[in-house]
């Protein structure tokens, strides 16, 4: 059953690849409804913990095991949510072929696989499969300079990952397994560390050193997937050389999968560890809160501005995890900060795919203009645009009552209790996205009508339809965040045992 | 079916071609795609037996009494992995030779004799049968490369020959050592191996007959034949060269050398893990500055042989375990990446400078071999799925605990790897973006992909998903193989 489901969009991406010929319309159609069942099929199937495991390497505990549990299955309807948004507005926007769309349904199997996997051989089989898709993705659709920042965008993910595998090697040695909830087990009764020392006394080195070492070297695959300031480098480019659906799926769901790493496999795999990192962790996740916050207020290109935003929204999760990592003894506050990063992740999702999706729009009907200063006035030429969009930005900046606020709201809710002056000093990160997002909308949609936009119409009905279920969306979840913390609630309550101290 | 049939198919198949009349002689490559299948097969199911339980097969019959020598033919896991790898790269390298118009007879007899000789060294278990089998494949190299190659294909038959000739030299000093210093007995393997030699004898023998095979294995410095050799090849050629040949050099370095010298292997294992290594590092980079596509393959296939013997040098279980992993592995990712970049591109184009393919926008003209292309590379930078990813991380666990530099020098190997495949890609397939503005609509017209190399190509990338995707078979079949008594003196206890 859930095999079929990680499968599911694989089988799309065969079938539309196969059928030589086909108008690039229909395969944008294909792509179309095929996204949106596999949406239907993931909603049906709920968070009832849905398992799939086959041996690989057994006696060496090496196995490929798949779970759909709560957190796993918010993570795995927001992939659905926005890949229908990416084909969607590839289709609008009469962007890609028969190659690009089944590239986009590779890429949506293989981010299922990173939600799901418990153990670190499939997981990192999915994390690795969605390298290649997205390198295409990026270098043959994208801008001029797409090749230079695809081939960036690959090596420095391949370094990153280079360094998880080492260092989950070396947990293989030490404990004789790669599980993510057998480690969290050892972690929990302080085992690895002992494990670690006796693995490799050779070296001289002590369990906790050698384990830190192996902390460190999963964060860094982490990190350059989020990315952590300063792992960011091949960002701004990537962002702003993809094609706008793509840079939707990088920011909505591949920047995720760095999220979900450190929720699900650096926190409770780590923990004996984690309150000596715990300071590095934090001055990072201040300083990319902070560098996300500015250089996304020195942007004038939208994309870069939007991608700067994202590397500043998704420092409060990194925030979260530093706060959490601390290991102190405050059970409300870490499961505040924990359902926290879950939301945040989730919203942040949604929102940026919408903030994408307008981007896609104006370039759209500029004809390929994206310079925050190529725009002004559309509100007389775009009422439902400029209303919609700006409601996504309200949400983005975290405006209470959308739902980029309760992620936030929590998240700042655990982060003051446990690491008080890191939150202090990121909140300033909360006040200059609200300057930035604010700017661009004035800039875009306020003032005289700038001649460049005199042409543009507003949305067609389908791209009312698109933006207003995503609006809806934001705001349905604003009102009642308990509908997705609901699914995500038995995931974090086990999350927050492992992470306690035992009685 | 007995494994040994893989032989018999195997020269039956080559003297068959020879006697066919001249004017049927395109029969000849039927002739060969069924004597390559049914030596597949056979392997095959002697994998299978095997893993339902089957019992050992042997032959074992007096050979020459005077000196002992034994014809003595048997299958452990560890063979049998070795000879369904044979058979794999023999059946994709019979469909990229379909198109063989030049003396087609002579070609088929050469690889099959070729085929041939890599399936007796793999199942001889009397190392003067085992020398012998090794020596009849040197020559029908020579003469593929000599008649059917490209690019200086005289100067790469000669080098290669020449460096095999070495090594041979050296195993027959290392093989007559021992025989003469365990008193003249025998051949026998697993008897020899009991030597006993001396710990002095053992030391300077160890080495002599541990390069002989290593040359053939690529070992660096040594390595040198081997790029040139694959440029100069026919495609068939180039894909049986790195696909099955390297690995007979391997097998005999695991199998003769390391058992019948184990204190000699012991005293120089570092040495060899560190040759290993800077073989790892040293072609991985040269693979990143080369302008020949098949020259990017030929250094790549040093880098990954490089593993091998790292995790032979290891000595351990998971080492030894992974090495042959990636023997199997590699064998059949290199006879992919020879077998489109020779096959389906070269013979289209007339050029492998990345370069001149980068201005041909292949992925648009030949869109088929990119994708078949993009996924050898994946699989050649072992990305997790694929045969390569199962490979490297058991050599990795292997050499730890014994070798804790080495894992760091070979995740730096790993990463260049990835950016020596994916620059061939990027260059080669993907064209570069100035000649797409210059010449937009100017796709060159190129044949599509033929039914036998769509075979091929499908043959050998399922096999390396396969293995990635459930390597529980082969592992078992490994494990099976490492338990005979020849290597007990070798493993490290954990």
């Amino acid at each position: 059953m859930l095999l079929s489901l990680l499968l599911l969009p694989l089988i799309g991406a065969v079938l539309l690849a196969l059928q030589r010929g086909l108008a690039v319309r229909s395969a944008g159609r294909f792509a179309m409804i095929w996204a949106v069942l596999t949406l239907f099929v993931v909603c049906g199937m709920g968070g009832g913990g849905l398992v799939w495991s086959m041996p690989w390497l057994p006696e060496s505990g090496m196995d490929f095991r798949f779970k759909l549990d709560g957190i796993a299955f918010l993570f795995v309807v927001l992939t659905s949510l926005v890949t229908v948004m990416a084909v969607v507005a590839s289709f609008l926007f009469g962007k890609g072929d028969r190659g690009y769309f089944s590239l986009i349904l590779v890429l949506q199997s293989a981010l299922f696989g990173v939600f799901t996997a418990r153990h670190f051989v499939p997981w990192f089989l999915a994390w690795e499969m969605t390298l290649i898709p997205a390198y295409f993705l990026i270098r043959l659709w994208g801008g001029v300079n797409a090749p230079r920042a695809a081939l960036r965008f690959f090596i420095m993910t391949l370094g990153g990952s280079a360094f998880m595998l080492i260092g989950f090697l070396a947990l293989q040695l030490a404990t004789g397994t790669m599980d993510f909830d057998l480690l969290g087990t050892m972690a929990r009764e302080s085992k690895i560390a002992p494990a670690m020392a006796e693995a490799f006394g050779g070296t001289g080195l002590g369990g906790q050193t050698l384990l830190t070492g192996v902390a460190l070297a999963v964060f860094l695959g982490l990190a350059v997937k989020i990315p952590i300031v300063p792992f960011h480098a091949w960002l701004p480019a990537a962002y702003a050389e993809a094609p706008t659906p793509v840079t939707l799926l990088l920011t909505g769901l591949l920047s995720k999968m760095g999220v979900y790493g450190l929720l699900r496999v650096l926190l409770p795999v780590f923990p004996e560890v984690l309150p000596a990192l715990a300071p590095l962790f934090t001055g990072l996740a201040v300083v990319t809160v902070l560098l996300g916050a500015f250089a996304a207020l020195a942007q004038t290109d939208l994309k870069r501005m939007l991608a700067y935003s994202s590397v500043n929204h998704l420092g409060y999760c990194v925030l979260a995890m530093a706060a959490i990592a601390t290991m102190q003894n405050d059970r409300d506050a870490i499961a505040a900060a924990l359902a926290g990063m879950v939301l945040q992740a989730f919203n942040h999702g949604v929102i940026a795919s919408t903030l994408f999706l307008g981007i896609g729009v104006l370039e759209h009907r500029s004809g390929g203009l994206r310079g925050l200063n190529d725009f002004g006035g559309l509100r007389v030429r775009m009422p439902v645009f400029c209303g919609l969009f700006g409601i996504a930005v309200f949400a983005s900046l975290g405006l209470p009552g959308l739902s980029g606020f309760v992620g936030e709201f929590l998240i700042f809710r655990g982060v003051f209790a446990l690491t008080p002056v890191a939150a202090v000093i990121s909140v300033m990160g909360l006040l200059l996205t609200a300057v930035f997002l604010l700017r661009m909308l004035r800039k875009v949609f306020a003032g005289p009508l700038v001649p460049s936009c005199s042409k543009c119409g507003d949305l067609a009905r389908s791209e009312r339809w698109v933006f207003g279920l995503a609006v809806l969306f934001i705001v349905i979840y604003g009102l009642n965040p308990g509908l997705l913390l609901r699914f995500a609630n038995p995931g974090i309550l086990e999350l927050l045992d492992l992470l306690s101290p035992l009685p | 079916m007995n494994p040994a049939w893989t032989i018999l198919t195997a020269f039956a198949g080559a003297i068959l071609v020879l006697l066919l009349p001249s004017r049927a002689a395109l029969v000849s490559r039927y002739i060969a795609l069924v004597a390559a299948s049914a030596g597949a097969l056979a392997a095959g199911l002697g994998c299978a037996a095997k893993l339902s339980g089957g019992e050992p097969w042997m032959w074992n019959v007096s050979w020459i009494p005077s000196l002992g020598a034994r014809f003595h033919l048997s299958a452990n896991g560890l063979s049998l992995t070795l000879l369904l790898l044979t058979g794999i790269v023999a059946v994709a390298g019979v469909l990229c030779s379909w198109n063989v118009e030049k003396r087609p007879r002579a070609f088929f007899a050469a690889f099959l004799t070729i085929i041939g000789g890599s399936y007796g060294v793999f199942l001889s278990r009397d190392a003067l049968l085992l020398f012998v089998f090794y020596e009849i494949v040197i020559l029908p190299k020579y003469l593929l490369i000599a008649i059917w190659g490209s690019t200086n294909r005289e100067y790469g038959a000669m080098k290669l020959t020449m460096y095999s000739i070495g090594g041979s030299a050296l195993i027959l000093i290392g093989l007559a050592t021992a025989y003469a210093a365990s008193g003249g007995k025998g051949f026998d393997l697993i008897e020899l191996a009991q030597g006993p030699y001396v710990p002095a004898l053992q030391i300077w023998a160890f080495p002599i007959l541990f390069l002989g095979f290593a040359v053939l294995a690529g070992m660096w410095p040594f390595h040198t034949w081997a790029p040139t050799g694959h440029v100069a090849a026919p495609t068939a050629a180039s894909m049986l060269l790195a696909g099955v040949v390297m690995k007979l050099g391997a097998y005999g370095a695991l199998c003769v050398a390391m058992p019948l010298f184990p204190l000699g292997f012991e005293a120089w294992k570092p040495w060899i893990a560190g040759l290993a290594v800077v073989g790892i590092l040293h072609g991985a980079l040269t693979a990143l500055v080369q302008k020949d596509l098949k020259f990017v393959i030929g250094y790549s296939s040093v880098s990954h042989m490089g593993f091998i013997l790292l995790g032979l040098a290891a000595g351990t279980h998971w080492g030894i375990r992974g090495a042959v992993l990636q023997m199997i592995s590699h064998g059949i990712i290199a006879g992919l990446l020879f077998g489109i970049a020779g096959r389906v591109v070269y013979e289209r184009t007339h050029t492998r400078d990345l370069g001149e393919l980068g201005e041909m926008d292949l992925w648009k003209s030949l869109p088929a071999a990119s994708i078949a292309f993009t996924l050898a590379s994946a699989a050649s930078m072992g990305l997790p799925g694929f045969s390569g990813f199962v490979a490297e991380i058991s050599i990795i666990i292997g050499v730890w605990p014994v070798y804790p530099w080495a894992v760091v020098l070979v995740a730096v190997g790993i990463i260049i790897t990835g950016a020596f495949s994916l620059r061939a890609l990027h260059k080669g397939f993907f064209g570069s973006r100035r000649s797409e503005s210059i010449k937009r609509d100017a796709v060159v017209a190129l044949p599509p992909l033929s039914r036998a190399e769509i075979a091929a190509i499908a043959i050998l990338t399922l096999a390396s998903l396969a293995i990635g995707l459930y390597p529980q078979p082969w592992v078992t079949l490994i494990d099976d193989g490492l338990r005979s008594p020849l290597f007990q003196s070798i493993l490290l206890k954990p």
